[in-house]
């Protein structure tokens, strides 16, 4: 048994740190959110739910709630896509060099996600790699516009920046499942696609729904990657959250828009956890 | 390629009608490391055949050769006047019962075992048709939606064996099936596997460590040593006539006496008898079943040693004694259970179960 005074040192500091860092603030969010700005430009401490009709109501923020949701769904999608048959290459079939590519795969985590961004910046711009390749070979005679500052630049890069952590849970899925139950399949008459569908990918499931919430979750609340390479039609709810509490100065209304996301965020959490105890059968 | 596809094997294979598989000198590496050196054994239809050797002998990589999990480095394998081996594991008509089961843990118990049924595409009927029956002959309809989870090692056995063979295969092969079940379940499950075996009639090729479990199931022992089959004969044969000192030591107890021939006599020790061995020296396998304790007055052609108890071990119906000879020989004599066993004891064997065998050491 461990000590009343060792016991104390090991959980005080992070209930003191969640409750300071995490608890506090949401319970202040959750206030702010039901307060509003007066004409004067100070937050007055009468209760109402206007700012939530607001969001129902006004288009820009329904609508930025609605493309964020499109844009994150297309990134978990798009990082499913990839993830998953590299994660299926490198469990099954890459031998020896297993780990050599599991590194490789990692190595772009320990690159500053800004300084990713702004490589895909370099890369769509107008005077950048792709457009001055296209145009040299003779493909396009003027740059493509909508390479950058465009919902299509958000999904690219968060794809390439999510897809990582989308392909790591369906690795350590693919991992799990016992060699012999693919031998086994194949013994009982099933060709590799037969084993793949109805053996491999229903036991990679929870890696795959783990992998889609990361995608997902993670997406939804990007603000670095709209605000560097969306321009005005990629602009995502995150972007606004930030204006509100900044230039916009409307405290309340980013706290209800933070909380609804805040809501939509842990209620998937959950969903996806349940799926994949569901799923699971260790 | 000048030479034709039909090889030696193949013509040997048609001329005795009964063969099913044709193992020809199949020899596998990984690297640099030999497991298997030129394995040549033809398995009857309808046979229980054991592949028995220690681990690391090959037993395993020569089960998943035939099953197609691994490649053979050479030679060839054939089935009903077909290369076997180079056909993918899925269009062999060979299934297995794998060590660990590998039932597929998110089907049910019923589903696991019409899982072959359904990818070769059969009707939903035919396959509950199936699927019951081969529940049936298991016992173990009774758990038909359980997730194999839920059921215990000696069930999810039943269901894997159920699982192969709903496939109606023509060879059934088993890797070390009754390993990861206690002793008791595992004789039972002996004794029903061979039954069953009989009552469907389709050829076993099974794989252990277990010289008793071989004994009791096979109808012939291929004994496998460091990639080299030892030899291949029924489990009586193998016991009774062991082709070398390593068959006679696996296979039951023995002791293995050095004998010295010399003009029609065998010198061992202190011991001497006449012999119709050729001179020179010979290994020979004396089971200690054969010595007995020595009759008052001796009887003719009988060889007779006295002997310290060194060692007893209990053996419910019998006993087995460790004597020491006063020239250094050491016997296993194995006699009725009785607790009076002590001190100098006097024994003797006739020298004609005393039977020569291939000395293995040297391998």
């Amino acid at each position: 048994m461990f000590s009343r005074a060792y016991r104390a040192v090991v959980t005080v500091p992070p209930l003191l740190w969640v409750t300071v860092f995490l608890l506090i603030p949401y319970a202040l969010m959750f206030c702010y959110s039901f307060w509003m700005v007066s004409t004067s430009q100070t937050i007055v401490h009468s209760w109402s739910l206007a700012n939530y009709r607001q969001l129902l109501t006004v288009d820009v923020y329904w609508q930025t709630l609605l493309r964020s949701m499109w844009i994150a769904a297309r990134v978990m999608l798009f990082s499913l896509l990839l993830g998953y048959p590299l994660a299926y290459f490198l469990s099954f079939y890459a031998g020896a060099k297993k780990d050599l590519f599991y590194q490789l795969v990692i190595i772009p985590l320990w690159v500053s996600y800004l300084v990713r961004a702004y490589a895909w910046k370099t890369i769509l711009g107008s005077d950048g790699v792709l457009n001055t390749l296209l145009q040299y070979v003779h493909l396009t005679k003027h740059p493509l516009e909508f390479l950058l500052y465009s919902p299509f630049a958000v999904v690219l890069t968060l794809t390439h920046i999510y897809t990582p952590f989308t392909f790591l849970p369906i690795y350590a899925s693919l991992e799990h499942i016992p060699r012999n139950l693919v031998e086994a399949s194949s013994d009982l008459g099933a060709s590799p696609a037969q084993t793949f569908w109805r053996v491999i990918f229903p036991l990679s499931i929870p890696g795959v729904l783990a992998g889609a919430t990361f995608a997902f979750v993670l997406s939804l609340g990007d603000f670095l990657a709209p605000l560097l390479l969306g321009g005005p039609s990629g602009i995502m709810i995150s972007n606004i959250v930030v204006s509100l509490f900044g230039a916009a100065y409307n405290w309340p209304l980013g706290a209800a828009i933070s909380l609804c996301m805040l809501v939509l965020v842990v209620s998937l959490l959950f969903v996806s956890e349940r799926l994949e105890k569901k799923w699971s059968f260790s | 390629m000048l030479t034709r596809e039909q090889p030696v094997a193949a013509l040997e294979a048609s001329a005795t009608s009964s063969t099913l598989l044709d193992i020809h000198k199949i020899a596998k590496s990984f690297g640099k490391n030999v497991v298997l050196r030129g394995i040549s054994l033809q398995v009857a239809e309808g046979e229980f055949l054991t592949i028995l050797g220690e681990s690391g002998s090959g037993k395993t990589t020569l089960l998943r050769i035939i099953a197609g999990f691994e490649s053979a480095t050479s030679g060839e394998l054939w089935m009903g006047g077909e290369r076997l081996d180079r056909l993918p594991p899925y269009k062999r008509r060979v299934n297995t019962v794998f060590q660990h089961y590998a039932l597929f843990p998110h089907l049910t118990v019923e589903q696991n075992v019409g899982y072959g049924l359904r990818v070769a595409k059969h009707s939903a009927s035919e396959i509950d048709a199936q699927v019951e029956q081969a529940l049936a002959r298991v016992k173990m309809t009774a758990y038909a939606k359980a997730k194999p989870s839920k059921i215990s090692g000696g069930q999810q056995q039943r269901v894997a064996l159920a699982r192969a063979l709903v496939k109606r295969p023509q060879l059934l092969l088993l890797d070390e099936p009754l390993s990861a079940l206690d002793a008791n379940l595992r004789r039972q499950m002996q004794l029903e596997l061979k039954s069953l075996q009989r009552e469907v009639g389709i050829s076993f090729v099974f794989v252990t460590h277990d010289q008793d479990e071989a004994m009791v199931m096979s109808d012939r022992i291929a004994l496998l040593r460091a990639g080299e089959l030892e030899q291949v004969a029924t489990p009586r044969e193998i016991y009774s006539r062991p082709a070398t000192s390593y068959a006679a030591q696996f296979i039951g107890h023995t002791n293995l006496l050095r004998a010295d021939v010399r003009d029609g006599v065998a010198h061992c020790g202190s011991l001497f008898w006449t012999s119709q061995l050729p001179d020179g020296s010979a290994l020979l396998s004396l089971r200690p079943e054969n010595i007995e304790v020595a009759a008052p007055s001796g009887v003719p052609g009988k060889v007779r040693f006295r002997g310290k108890l060194r060692h007893k071990a209990f053996h419910g119906a019998s006993e087995l004694l460790q004597i020491e000879c006063a020239d250094g020989l050491l016997f296993s004599v194995r006699t009725e259970a009785r607790s009076d066993w002590q001190g100098e004891l006097e024994f003797e064997f006739d020298p004609a179960d005393a039977f020569p065998v291939r000395n293995s050491e040297a391998a």
